[in-house]
Formats: C-alpha cells, sequence, structure tokens
C-alpha cells in the first residue's frame, strides 16, 4: 500500500493506485464519471468516448487512463459535459431508438445518460441505418437496431463466459454486431444464463417474456438518475473513513 | 463452388501458412484471391484450421476493403477516387469503364468475370487517373484507356498482359514488370543517396547498440511518417524494456492520400530501407523484422522477397548478421489488405496479428508492449533509409541539411496542379513558394500539405516552411489551381476519412458523418451562417474526444479551411432573404418520411425468424 498515492478530481483529492484508471479511482471515492462502453469487471477499451475527462489538461479517456501521482483531472467543466453530450447524441442519431416502445426504457444506460446530460431530444438529424432484428433464439432477442457498438456483450461473452458469442463486421458506420454463426444467433452456444446477455446498456440484447415485468416508474432510472448509486454508496464510505 | 472443394482449397493454404492465428491475414488473402470470396463456408474451414471462433474470421474479411464475403469477379478493377484523380477525370474514366462493363461502380458482372470498385488513394497521384486491376497498376487513365483495357481484359483473361511498356528504373525488373513511373525529379544528399553495399550495417555493428541509438540521437532524426517522433528516443524505450524478444517494423502503408514517396523508395532503395530495419534490430535488441507493405503495393512483394533472398545470400540477413556473433535477425513481409488505419502503428500491429485493424489503447506503447506482446518499434520506410545514410556517412553530415529541430531532408510526393508532379528530396525548412516553384505550381490558390489529416495553405501563407515546427508531413503536397473549389476537396477529404474509419469510436465513426452532412448541406447552397458554428463545434469534439490520430485528424479539412478559406464558406451561407430555414429539404425530408414509413415491413423480411 505505501505506493498508493492521490489525484484530485474537480478539485476533490482521492487515493489511487498504480495501474488503477482514473474512473475507477474516482468510483471508489463516489465521483461518477459517465460511461457506457465500460462496465464493472471487464477490460476496458475506450470505445464509446463518454468518460472523456481532461488529466493534466490532456484529454483522455477516463477508463483506461491510468492514473498516476498528483494527477490533476477534470470532468465536470462545461467543456467536457458539452463534449459528452454531443457523443450521446452521435449515438441516438445513430441507431434507431424510439424509447417510447423499447422494454428497457428507464432502465436504458444510453437513455439514463441522456436524462441525467439534460437532453431533451438530438440535434443532429438522424442516420436511420437498416439494421436486423434476430428472434431467432428461444430466450434471447437481438435488435440492433439499438446497438451502440459499445463491445460489452463481446467482451463479456469472451472474457466472462469464455465463449465468443458476439463480435463485429463491417468498418466505420458500416460495423454491426455479429453473432458467432453463419447468420442465427439460435445457431450459436448464446444461453440466457450468459453473462453476456444482460452486459447490453441498452435494449439490443433482450432475454424474450421479460418486457414490462418491472412497471414503469420503477425501474432503476426512473428512481434515481444514472450514477446515483456510485455517489451515493460512496458517501457511505467517505462517511465511513476514506476507502482503502 | 462445393463445400469439400473449398475446404480442400482452405486446406492447402492453411498449411502454407501454418496455424498460428496471426497468420489469418496471410490466409484470407489467400482464399480471397483463390476463390474470389472468404464466404460462409471458408470462414467456417479457416475458423476451424486456427481454432478460433468463425466470427473473429468474419470480422476481419469484413474490416478490409480487399477481402469480401460476397463473390467478386475473377478480376477486380479498382479505381482511385482520390481529390488528385477527381480532378485528372476520374469521372470520365468511371463512366468508360462503367459503359464498357456494363455495371456500375460496387457491382460485379453477371458472368462473374468482373467487378468494378472504387478505392481510396493507391499511391499514383502523380499518375492519375490511376487503378489497380488485381495486382497491375494501370496510370494515366483516359476513357479511351479505359475502354481499351475492358477490350484485352476480355480478350486475353490476363491483368498482367495490360503491361505494355515498363515505367523507369526498377519497375521494369523482371519481378516487378510495372508501368509505375518514378518521377523521381530531385535526389538529394541523404535518402536518394544511392545504392547501399552493407557499409552503414557494418559500421553499426563494430560499434555497441547504445553507440547506434547515440549517434541516431546525434542526427536529431525524427520520424517521417508523420508523428515526427525522435527515432533515437524511441529505439531507447524498446531497447530498455524488459522482454527477451522484440520486433522492429516497417511501416510501408503510405496511405495518407498524395503520399507515394515510399512507393519510390522500395522501388529503387529496398536495401537502404532494409539496411536501416536491421540497424534498428540490433540497436533494440530484435531477431525478427517485419515490413507491412500495403495491398496496393502488391505488385512489389515478389522483387521485394527477392531483395531480402539475395541479403540472406549475402549474409546481411540470417544468423549473424555480418558475421557478428550473437546478431541473428530476418525480415518477412506482411500484406496489408486495404484499410488506411492500419498505418497507424497499434492498428498496423493489430492486422499483423490478424486481427481487425482497429488501434489500440496507449498506455502500453508499442515499444513496451507491441506485437505479440513484445516491445516492438515501427518506423516509417523513410526514417529507416535515413537511418542507414546516418550510420554510413555519420550525424554530421545529416545535420549539415534542414534546421536544428528538423534535420535532414525530406521527401515530398507532389500531385495536383504543377507541371511536375513526382517525388522531390528536399531540404527540410524549405519554404511552400519554393516547393512551388520546383514543381512548377506557382498559381497554385491553395496547397494541403501533408494531405487531408493536415492543412490546407493559401497564397498568403506561401511563405511557411515544411519542418516540424511549422507545416509538419509525412510528404504529401497536393497542388490546387485557382479553379479549383475548395469546398469540393473538403467534401472529398471528409468522404475518405467516413470511408477508412475504423469504427470503433463513436466521435470518429458517427460524427464523421455528421460533419460531412452538415457541410454538403452548405455546399448545396442550403446551410445558414449557424451551421458553420455547428460544423465547428462538431469539428472540435470529434478532434478532441477521438480514440487516435484518424479521428483527431478527420475534422482538419473543415477547421483548416473553415480557418484560411472563411470567405468561400461565408459566401455559401448568406441568410435567406425570406427568412425561410434554408437548411430544410421537403424533398428530402417527404422522401426521409417514405424510407421511415417503409421500413417497419422491410424490418419483418429481413429480420430472421
Ligand atoms: C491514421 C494514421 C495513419 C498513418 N499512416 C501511416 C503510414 O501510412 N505510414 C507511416 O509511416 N506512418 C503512418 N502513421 C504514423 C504511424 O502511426 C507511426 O507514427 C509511424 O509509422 C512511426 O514511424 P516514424 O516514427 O518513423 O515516422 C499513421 C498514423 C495515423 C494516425
Ligand atoms: S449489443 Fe448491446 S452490449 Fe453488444 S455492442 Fe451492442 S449495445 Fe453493446
Ligand atoms: S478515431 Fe476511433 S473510430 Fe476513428 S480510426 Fe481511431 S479508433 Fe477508429
Ligand atoms: S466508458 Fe470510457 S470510452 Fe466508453
Amino acid at each position: 500500500m505505501s505506493d498508493r498515492f492521490t489525484i484530485t478530481v474537480d478539485g476533490r483529492e482521492i487515493p489511487a493506485a498504480p495501474g488503477q484508471t482514473i474512473l475507477a479511482a474516482a468510483q471508489a471515492s463516489g465521483i461518477y464519471i459517465p460511461r457506457l462502453c465500460h462496465m464493472d469487471g471487464i477490460e476496458p477499451v475506450g470505445a464509446c468516448r463518454v468518460c472523456t475527462v481532461r488529466a493534466n489538461g490532456r484529454v483522455v479517456a477516463a477508463c483506461t487512463q491510468p492514473a498516476t501521482a498528483s494527477m490533476v483531472v477534470q470532468s465536470q467543466t462545461d467543456e467536457l459535459v458539452s463534449w459528452r453530450r454531443q457523443l450521446v447524441e452521435m449515438l441516438f442519431v445513430e441507431g434507431n431508438h424510439f424509447c417510447m416502445f423499447c422494454e428497457k426504457s428507464g432502465s436504458c444506460e444510453l437513455q439514463g445518460l441522456a436524462y441525467r446530460l439534460g437532453i431533451a431530444a438530438p440535434r443532429y438529424e438522424s442516420i436511420w441505418p437498416r439494421r436486423e432484428v434476430d428472434a431467432s433464439h428461444p430466450d434471447i432477442i437481438l435488435d440492433r437496431n439499438r446497438c451502440i457498438l459499445c463491445g460489452r456483450c463481446e467482451r463479456t461473452s469472451r472474457d466472462l463466459d469464455g465463449k465468443h458469442v458476439f463480435g463485429f463486421v463491417g468498418r466505420g458506420i458500416h460495423k454491426r454486431l455479429a453473432v458467432n454463426a453463419r447468420a442465427r444467433l439460435a445457431d450459436t452456444g448464446a444461453d440466457v444464463t450468459d453473462l453476456a446477455i444482460g452486459a447490453c446498456p441498452v435494449g439490443a440484447i433482450l432475454r424474450k417474456n421479460r418486457a414490462y415485468r418491472t412497471p414503469v416508474g420503477d425501474r432503476p432510472f426512473d428512481r434515481e438518475p444514472i450514477g446515483a448509486p456510485v455517489e451515493t454508496r460512496a458517501e457511505l464510505t467517505i462517511n465511513g473513513g476514506p476507502a482503502s | 463452388m462445393a463445400s469439400e472443394d473449398i475446404n480442400r482449397v482452405v486446406g492447402e493454404i492453411g498449411l502454407r501458412h501454418g496455424r498460428e492465428r496471426w497468420r489469418l491475414m496471410d490466409i484470407v488473402r489467400d482464399v480471397q484471391e483463390r476463390l474470389g470470396a472468404v464466404g460462409p463456408e471458408a470462414v467456417d474451414a479457416i475458423a476451424g484450421w486456427l481454432g478460433i471462433a468463425r466470427v473473429e474470421v468474419e470480422g476481419v474479411v469484413g474490416f478490409y476493403s480487399f477481402l469480401s464475403s460476397g463473390q467478386r469477379g475473377r478480376v477486380v478493377i479498382r479505381l482511385c477516387d482520390d481529390v488528385i484523380d477527381r480532378m485528372a477525370g476520374y469521372d470520365a474514366v468511371r463512366a468508360a469503364f462503367e459503359g464498357a462493363l456494363g455495371v456500375k461502380v460496387g457491382e460485379t458482372t453477371p458472368d462473374g468475370e468482373f467487378t468494378l470498385e472504387r478505392t481510396a488513394c493507391i499511391g499514383m497521384c502523380d499518375q492519375a487517373p490511376a487503378a489497380l486491376v488485381n495486382d497491375v497498376v494501370v496510370t494515366n487513365l483516359s476513357s479511351d484507356k479505359a475502354r481499351v483495357i475492358v477490350r484485352m481484359l476480355r480478350d486475353q483473361k490476363d491483368p498482367s498482359k495490360l503491361v505494355h511498356r515498363f515505367g523507369d528504373g526498377n519497375n521494369s525488373h523482371p519481378l516487378v514488370r510495372s508501368m509505375v513511373e518514378n518521377n523521381l525529379r530531385k535526389a538529394g544528399p541523404i535518402v536518394f543517396s544511392g545504392q547501399t553495399r552493407g557499409e552503414a550495417i557494418r559500421k553499426a555493428l563494430a560499434i555497441s547498440p547504445a553507440e547506434v541509438i547515440r549517434a541516431i540521437k546525434t542526427s536529431r532524426l525524427r520520424g517521417r511518417g508523420g508523428a515526427g517522433f525522435p527515432t533515437g528516443m524511441k529505439w531507447e524505450f524498446a531497447r530498455a524494456a524488459a522482454g527477451d524478444r522484440k520486433f522492429v517494423i516497417c511501416n510501408a502503408d503510405e496511405g495518407e492520400p498524395g503520399t507515394f514517396k515510399d512507393r519510390v523508395l522500395l522501388t529503387e532503395l529496398p536495401d537502404r530501407v532494409f539496411a536501416g530495419l536491421t540497424i534498428a534490430a540490433y540497436a533494440v535488441g530484435a531477431a525478427e523484422g517485419i515490413v507491412y507493405l500495403r495491398a496496393e503495393y502488391a505488385y512489389l512483394r515478389r522483387f521485394l522477397e527477392q531483395v531480402l533472398e539475395k541479403r540472406r545470400a549475402d549474409g546481411l540477413l540470417g544468423r549473424s548478421v555480418c558475421g557478428k556473433p550473437g546478431f541473428d535477425f530476418d525480415i518477412r513481409i506482411q500484406m496489408g489488405a486495404g484499410a488506411y488505419i492500419c498505418g497507424e502503428e497499434t492498428a498496423l500491429i493489430n492486422s499483423c496479428e490478424g486481427l481487425r485493424g482497429e488501434p489500440r489503447n496507449r498506455p502500453p506503447f508499442p515499444a513496451q508492449r507491441g506485437y505479440l506482446g513484445c516491445p516492438t518499434v515501427v518506423n516509417n520506410v523513410e526514417t529507416l533509409a535515413c537511418v542507414t545514410r546516418i550510420l554510413e556517412a555519420g550525424p554530421a553530415t545529416f545535420c549539415e541539411r534542414g534546421t536544428h529541430q528538423s534535420s535532414g531532408t525530406k521527401l515530398l510526393s507532389i500531385s495536383g496542379d504543377c507541371t511536375l508532379p513526382g517525388v522531390y528530396e528536399v531540404d527540410m525548412g524549405i519554404t511552400l513558394r519554393e516547393v512551388l516553384e520546383l514543381c512548377g505550381g506557382e498559381d497554385a490558390a491553395a496547397v494541403q500539405v501533408g494531405g487531408p489529416s493536415r492543412e490546407m495553405v493559401g497564397p498568403a501563407e506561401f511563405h511557411r516552411t515544411i519542418d516540424y515546427d511549422d507545416l509538419a508531413t509525412g510528404g504529401a503536397v497536393l497542388v490546387f489551381g485557382p479553379d479549383r473549389n475548395i469546398v469540393e476537396i473538403v467534401s472529398a477529404f471528409m468522404e475518405f476519412f467516413v470511408h477508412e474509419s475504423c469504427g470503433f469510436c463513436t466521435p470518429c465513426r458517427v460524427g464523421t458523418v455528421l460533419l460531412k452532412e452538415k457541410l454538403d448541406r452548405v455546399i448545396a447552397g442550403r446551410g445558414e451562417p449557424k451551421d458553420l458554428e455547428d460544423m465547428l463545434e462538431l469539428a472540435e469534439t470529434i478532434k478532441q474526444t477521438s480514440r487516435c490520430g484518424l479521428g483527431q485528424a478527420s475534422p482538419n479539412p473543415v477547421l483548416m479551411t473553415l480557418r484560411s478559406f472563411r470567405p468561400v464558406y461565408d459566401a455559401l451561407v448568406k441568410p435567406d432573404p425570406h427568412g425561410y430555414r434554408r437548411g430544410f429539404d421537403l424533398q428530402a425530408s417527404l422522401r426521409e418520411a417514405e424510407r421511415v414509413a417503409g421500413r417497419g415491413s422491410q424490418q419483418h423480411q429481413e429480420g430472421v425468424p
């Protein structure tokens, strides 16, 4: 523990350890840095860029950038919040998102982040891509219209489920989620109990026959904004002494 | 083709390359060449052979422009559609090919003989319009030539028969046999100083690796690939990095539109480049080297293989190079498959490992953990040629040229509206005006220095200099005369980035598309002054938040011209006198609504039941 050090995030001094990312260090101290392509427990890759911060003045992705001693991090500046807003708006117009008809509404991280960032409607014109729906699997539905290409399913399947059910084809704006079969999810080894199935931040991978089991109004982001658990849990930690 | 045959072909190709995962690129390339596609059966067979998931193979096939899952024709004609080629008559050439073949760009003839495609810069801007016919380069195209080419291909079936004369120098070498011209207009005392006979390597091996690095540092050599990182420092990091196995890689991806100097260097002085790579290996302690050669330069491959073979025979590669005990080193050529992003060093490394050419996160840097997780140095072709000269003639000779911050000479690839397009070796620090005088481009109204990624400069700034302090460039100089439409050029550059974005991160994947849409609306006369402010904001977000150099540079065409050529934009976005919203296009909106309405039912058909 002797090599632990501190960094400051938006003026608050917090502990960090060598190799720890800015995002992880902040989170351990109850500071929520928005993120979409990263989730706890898998390797961060820096794809969505929503976690963008300034570290010692340089623009970096907080989910991949290691903290270093005395690093000065800014996260909630006007500039950074504006960039995040634009990135989230880009993700909306890139896909086909109709929140009012989506059963993920209320537990969708993209939507949750849009609310947190105060986005009423994206300012860009929609791209309206053509994307495929795959309902072949008895227990799982795959709706690529809502996919934000975050790669959480791919990494979770590969690294936690040990399966490699998901991958990507295409390049640039034509990049698409693919499954490890000639065409259908049903022909992969995907199982509804796979961790990958729960890894999707949006309504692109859904378990069948669960729709509306939790009533609207009772869903996670109906009750508190996205990120709140990080902030409140850490409140406890601070009250009980600094995180070790 | 029957499944058994596909399995047999994949089996043969697999045997040739082995079962290591990093051979995937070689395997898919060969399968594509033999079968005209890497279709579902082939993907299964390859995945089985390498013991990886089929979606990984599919991901690679779907990433690179020269690979495809759908059947392509026996002959693939790829028309280079970069800005310079468009200026030189791309549209007419394309129309002639389309007419003669009876298909549009992106299609294959019904008999399965021909596929017609467009492709990003193939490194032939000084002899544009140009195209690739399979591996064969055809240059200085016209509508008539296009029709003749199609007729010859129909009659003779063999693209190599198109070569009716040879270009200069080694372009006529029996293993090259190409019509490509070097157009080397100005050879300087560093890079194009003549052949090397192993003096540089022998001098390097006579001193310690640390002393070699010191010599490079003394020369103040900086990377010629664009980023300008001090070469000696990069080597020192790799040398100091922990690990028994290290790699040196020569970046011959040369994908920045308008750049072709590495092609000439590889054609005429490959030994200088390989010598530089060998010296780098000695300095950092590497036993293995890779030359990553872009697919567009496949016509040079057999020649380069032979040069390497000769070097092995001469003891300049292999065990105990030049009789130096303990210094074993060899080089292999890794072919790319059509992806500009693979010039970015970490994407290049992924590509060498048989992965999608997506960049990696840094840290770790390649010098710490690169190819196969080992410390790796990546250097540009020209950088390595400089290394050879520095060891041969001493750092002082190198420093005599250029400026203090930017020592030595620089190769420029000059094309566009000038009388003498081609490759020039000039001293670092040369002014743009001097460059334009050299190439006969004095009438230029704008010059794009460094390709789409860098800067567009107008006459008021022709006093600026080419060096790392001012106009840093990998070598591209695109000259535009007074009749050229600046915003059309900008739009074409944006199209390039949209096409070449790897798609890994949001701002580059989506932002470039949105930025290009806004720009095109302005160009179409449907923009308002506010659109320019919106473009600036969007461009800044893309620049700042993108994950790698491609995305960070992608809004530069817009940003740079909004800065230097603002009046051109202002003229396009005069406020509407009637106060209407100019951005609103009723026809397009209706089309969009129709499309959305039609989509619901289509989705059912498309979606898998
Ligand atoms: C999108 C992109 C494309 C690049 N393309 C090339 C290239 O074609 N050739 C090259 O040498 N460097 C290219 N680079 C720079 C490389 O990442 C790397 O800096 C260079 O190869 C290092 O060699 P040097 O230090 O000798 O210049 C590219 C960088 C980016 C971001
Ligand atoms: S399906 Fe979900 S988890 Fe997978 S890439 Fe798309 S949005 Fe991310
Ligand atoms: S900026 Fe992002 S999307 Fe663009 S090439 Fe780099 S990693 Fe890929
Ligand atoms: S969470 Fe960091 S880039 Fe997506």
